[in-house]
């Protein structure tokens, strides 16, 4: 590989899920981009799944290959030499929840926009209204964040949102639980209370690809306690909220996400989206972002 | 050409762009903006990105009065540009310094004109002076090629050009017909010509002139475009993004300081509103009035020296002046009978900007407000703005006659919503309150503002059918209480590490201010909540009229004007 065009030594060193182990045939070479760089990938006849990179054609350079996990559904790969293993996500593994690959957006926004969404739910009533919010329900009641620097995550808990249809079971609105963690600079995962059994969670996770430092593929994997809604339901609700969510942020400008704390008016409500870039801006990060002027 | 593009006027859409209830994207030298007329006419260039969360607001909503933004839901007031409500945090009123960067605006010869540090007359139009403006045609190429291009523009017989100093091009053919353009430097490498004709054309004869320019200057873009290509396309302009101010990165928002009258405001009509009550419209001597929020509240400071506190009436986005209530009290000391008697139209009154210490919440499922005689004019307000937003409220006005009601016509906008309750007794307002109270209820909320006693037992009664104090909110003019200032205490500075003593006869309040800590304040009498503090430590005797009983048994703020400590000393957090 000649030298990358990113050059952020931290960007190049993380894992990022590239597509849903489904899509990987045999045989078959498929083209993508990660941090700019072209790669490709095929399932090889051994059944294990290669990946390199390439200067545009998808020809693999003789020898070539990109480190290679499956995780979560997907396959991940990286262009550096990752010192962290992928995050971990306990509740995919518990054998009575279902595991689903949602859908594969691509946005034309940086990946910590995406990422600053997920953890907002000041928009719920503007921007998925009627579905996880309404007016006059609007207030964002308070909730805690903590940054741990021994898991190097963030984690946003107590968080309540008032939902028109809290769940399946009930006929009108109330407070839906929420949990929030930022695992990886460019994914993170919410956990929302379980229309089947309020004392266990959901978990709906975003796996960011940067295309570009303005252009990105999100995958979205849930991990459901649901045994009635079909898979097509499933994918068709999570594809309408996020298409909900895509015109916003293919509107906010600057794309990259100034970390300069005047940059921006937070407000309470913003609590977690404020450490989140305090904490990208102690990782060094710049891809994807506005540096604070040091 | 030596023309600094940033100072000067361009235009950046027609008059005719400004569609009812629409937000335009105009572009110039890089920077986007958003241009919305609202009801009023007023046309308002703003940069085009939310405060908050840099959205585009050229997606938001106009309603005519304000600005919504479409990911939060944030409302910016016409003219201002200052945010109005935060709905992620209803019980709050935003601080007042969160307003949107706006740009210089004027309307001529049909088009709307904009730069970024504008200043100075618009160019010379002599010889248009009635006028129809054609298309707005964006090129892509730099805008000294357009201007070139369209020195060779020719649409009759015997057309010639003249291009001025600034880049000006007019072309006028052998009949005398005439069209001057200018070319909008939208970015470096995109341009909008804007073109206008000498006469004033409608109907088939418009289209006709339009169609033609049009054809024309579609072929000119073309080659236009084409020479473009051939050179190396500048790269785009980076308009730097302003900061916002050091104290709305922060949370929570620092409290500004002082009891000042940073305004001055002309007395523009003066109007009998009521017996005995006269309505003041306000106008800023310069420059534009800061936002207000339903519920604020300003300084009047009276030239007899007298300073009073009344609340603004103003609907939202009615930002181009502040209309204030007054009734005449003659047992009082001497405020409202000096602007009855003494104020007249074109004095000049020196006032505070607005205080907001009895915000309006949005996410009541309905909103039941109980005003009694001039107690009227803060919930006139949040009335208007819950109307303005289609959201449920009634609104229950008690007064001694028909010819004591005031703002009759603002109050028209309620319809149903009103009810006007005539010359009850004391037993029979109570009778009416408590029908009207009879069921609290989830996300139900009651605003009350009238004459001490009224409101006493409308509070009294509504803790009676269960409304809960937090459901409860309440304005008093005025504090009665008799204030007891006998006992003397310290006080200790949790931020600042001070301790003070506040002797007998000095409220804490002056002690502050006596050691050089600048405090807000406003009325002074306990009650609008202005000068608020935190209590860390300590029992406080509550002589307000602000708090309401759960705040003042959890004791943890005071109001510096009027409230003592009951223990030796008290914590607070200053």
């Amino acid at each position: 590989m000649s030298s990358p065009k990113c050059k952020d030594p931290i960007a190049l060193n993380l894992w990022y899920a590239i597509a849903p182990l489904e899509e990987v045939l045999d045989g078959k070479v498929e083209r993508s981009i990660l941090l700019e760089q072209p790669i490709a990938f095929t399932r090889e006849p051994s059944g294990q799944i290669a990946v390199w990179s390439h200067d545009g054609d998808g020809a693999r350079p003789v020898g070539a290959s990109l480190p290679v996990q499956e995780r979560y559904g997907y396959f991940w790969t990286t262009l550096g030499t990752p010192d962290a293993d992928i995050f971990a996500i306990p509740e995919y593994d518990e054998p009575d929840r279902r595991n689903i690959h949602a859908a594969s957006f691509g946005v034309n926004a940086s990946a910590p926009r995406l990422v600053e969404n997920f953890l907002d739910m000041g928009h719920f009533p503007y921007v998925h209204t009627d579905i996880l919010g309404a007016e006059p329900h609007t207030e964002v009641k308070e909730y805690f964040v903590e940054r741990s620097d021994e898991r190097d995550e963030i984690l946003a808990t107590n968080c309540k949102f008032w939902q028109p249809m809290a769940s399946r079971a009930s006929s009108g609105g109330a407070d839906v639980d929420y949990i929030y963690r930022v695992p990886h600079p460019y994914c993170s995962v919410l956990y929302k209370s379980a229309a089947i059994d309020p004392a266990r969670m959901d978990a709906i996770a975003i796996f960011i690809q940067p295309i570009t430092q303005e252009s990105v593929r999100v995958h979205m994997m849930l991990s459901l306690l649901d045994d009635t809604s079909t898979d097509l339901d499933i994918r068709l609700f999570q594809q309408t909220i996020f298409g909900q969510d895509k015109p916003i942020l293919e509107n906010q400008y600057p794309k990259r996400l100034p970390l300069d704390p005047r940059a921006e008016t937070p407000i309470r409500a913003d609590k977690s989206a404020i450490v989140y870039r305090r904490w990208l801006s102690d990782k060094g990060i710049t891809y994807g972002v506005i540096p604070a002027a040091a | 050409m030596a023309t600094d593009l940033q100072n000067t006027w361009h235009p950046i859409a027609a008059s005719t762009d400004l569609v009812k209830r629409h937000v335009y994207q105009a572009q110039l030298l890089g920077r986007e903006y958003a241009v919305w007329r609202a009801d009023d006419g007023y046309v308002n260039i703003w940069e085009n990105r939310c405060l908050h969360r840099g959205v585009r607001l050229s997606i938001g909503i106009n309603d005519g009065r304000e600005l919504k933004c479409q990911y939060h839901g944030w409302r910016y007031a016409n003219r201002t540009a200052g945010c109005t409500y935060i709905p992620a945090h209803p019980a709050d009123a935003p601080a007042r310094t969160i307003c949107n960067n706006t740009y210089p605006v004027a309307e001529a010869s049909g088009l709307v004109w904009c730069g970024e540090h504008a200043t100075g007359d618009l160019p010379d139009m002599s010889g248009f002076e009635s006028v129809t403006a054609l298309r707005g045609l964006p090129v892509n190429a730099p805008r000294d090629m357009v201007i070139e291009a369209l020195g060779a523009y020719a649409f009759a017989d015997g057309c010639s050009a003249q291009t001025d100093e600034h880049g000006v091009v007019t072309v006028t053919a052998a009949d005398g017909q005439a069209v001057r353009f200018f070319v909008q430097p939208s970015d470096s490498n995109l341009s909008v010509i804007r073109g206008v004709l000498n006469q004033a054309l409608d109907g088939a004869e418009r289209i006709a002139a339009l169609r033609h320019h049009n054809f024309l200057l579609d072929v000119l873009r073309s080659q236009v475009e084409a020479r473009a290509a051939e050179l190396e396309t500048p790269e785009p302009m980076t308009p730097p993004i302003a900061k916002v101010s050091a104290d709305l990165a922060e949370i929570p928002p620092e409290q500004e300081g002082g009891r000042t009258a940073e305004l001055r405001v002309q007395v523009v009509d003066k109007t009998v509103t009521a017996e005995g009550i006269v309505s003041l419209r306000l106008e800023a001597i310069k420059g534009q009035l800061p936002t207000f929020q339903p519920g604020a509240h300003i300084d009047v400071h009276l030239q007899n020296g007298m300073v009073r506190q009344y609340s603004l009436t103003n609907g939202p986005g009615e930002t181009d002046h502040y209309t204030i209530g007054v009734k005449r009290e003659p047992d009082s000391r001497g405020g409202s009978v000096a602007i009855h008697d003494s104020l007249a139209v074109g004095d000049v009154l020196a006032v505070s900007a607005p205080h907001n210490n009895f915000p309006l919440r949005r996410d009541a499922l309905h909103t039941v407000f109980v005003a009694g005689g001039i107690g009227v004019t803060p919930l006139l307000a949040m009335a208007r703005a819950l109307n303005s937003q289609g959201l449920s409220f009634e609104f229950h006005y008690f007064v001694q006659s028909h010819a004591h009601a005031a703002f009759r016509r603002e109050m028209g906008e309620f319809g149903d919503a009103l009810t006007l309750h005539k010359g009850l007794s004391p037993e029979d307002t109570g009778a009416k309150l408590r029908d009207i109270l009879a069921s609290p209820g989830h996300a139900r909320h009651l605003y009350i503002c009238g004459p001490g006693p009224m409101l006493e037992a409308t509070r009294g009664i509504a803790a009676d059918l269960g409304w809960s104090d937090e459901a409860v909110h309440f304005e008093y003019f005025k504090n009665t209480k008799e204030v007891d200032d006998t006992n003397s205490f310290q006080i200790e500075l949790a931020r600042s590490a001070l301790s003070l003593n506040v002797p007998a006869g000095k409220t804490i309040l002056e002690v502050l201010r006596e050691n050089g800590i600048n405090m807000e304040s406003s009325c002074e009498q306990g009650a609008c909540g202005t000068c608020r503090v935190g209590v860390i430590e300590g029992e406080v005797i509550h002589q307000d009229v602000y708090l309401n009983d759960a705040e003042k048994s959890a004791g943890k703020s005071i109001m510096t004007c009027v409230s003592r400590a009951a223990s030796d000393r008290l914590i607070l957090d200053i």
